[in-house]
């Protein structure tokens, strides 16, 4: 644990961010508004990445880096819950239970078949 | 077969989706970048201070999933319905900053490790208790801005 390892987790927290940005954009603007497609995509790709990382067992400094830093900041829990909440404000109670439930079955799964590739390799 | 005219000379094919990159301008896309890695260091941080068995509750995930959900609530209420439009707030705070803070993968991995554990309860607990406090914390801080006056 060192400088060089925290200035990194700066950078690749920043980085995962602004990509989240991206394929976030890029989802919404081919699925329409109706339902957060964006963030649920975002999610459960960072998942199976997660979970692939997971089961190569990897060394301390290259879990954080690459699992908490940059998978991390990619994923996002905030902004699952508020457009959730939105849903609901909308009256749109069957999205805002459907965006809960099958981020959490397709979010359990993805990680797990990551963490079934990563340990395979 | 009718199917068949239909399929070969229908009125219209799906209209395809096309994918569009987010348009931003370099002034959002820094705001996300310094906000995202404010926030991932400090999750960071926790985690590391903080590490736990697969059996205990991941406490640093849960806090700051639950203190970022909160803020976003309070900043995307805020920035939309009480100030006036600015370039930069809802990049750095919400994308950024509490995007950053937060997490949806670890607590994935997380809730996968109990159920290899066979803690199941625990699972199903910790689960039930980041939706139910993070949906809690975005109505909250909804709420409450939304009760105070607008000041100019």
């Amino acid at each position: 644990m060192n400088a060089l390892v925290w200035a990194a987790v700066v950078l690749i927290g920043g980085t995962g961010s602004v990509l989240r940005f991206y394929v976030d954009g890029l989802v919404s603007s081919a699925s329409g508004r109706d339902f957060p497609y964006g963030t649920l995509v975002v999610n459960l790709s960072g998942a199976v990445v997660l979970g692939l990382l997971t089961g190569l067992a990897l060394g301390h400094d290259a879990a954080l880096l690459g699992g908490t830093a940059a998978v991390g900041s990619y994923t996002t829990f905030s902004t699952w819950m508020l457009e959730t909440q939105r849903l609901t404000e909308e009256r749109q109670y069957r999205r805002a239970v459907a965006n809960i439930a099958v981020s959490l079955v397709l979010g359990v799964a993805a990680t797990a078949l990551g963490r079934l590739i990563g340990g395979a390799l | 077969m009718p199917d068949a005219v239909d399929l070969v000379a229908g009125p219209a094919a799906p209209r395809r989706a096309r994918l569009v990159p987010p348009r931003a301008d370099a002034q959002t896309i820094i705001a996300i970048f310094v906000g995202g890695a404010l926030g991932t260091l400090a999750r960071a941080a926790l985690a590391e201070a903080f590490p736990h068995s697969a059996t205990e509750w991941p406490w640093p995930t849960f806090a700051v999933n639950i203190v970022a959900a909160l803020l976003l609530g309070y900043f995307v209420t805020r920035l939309q319905e009480r100030l006036p439009l600015s370039s930069y707030r809802r990049p750095l705070l919400g994308t950024g900053v509490c995007g950053g803070l937060s997490t949806f993968s670890t607590m994935q991995v997380e809730i996968l490790k109990m159920l290899s554990a066979h803690a199941y309860g625990l699972a199903a607990g910790y689960t039930t208790a980041s939706v139910a406090a993070g949906y809690a914390a975005v109505h909250l801080a909804t709420t409450l801005v939304r009760r105070v006056r607008v000041r100019r």
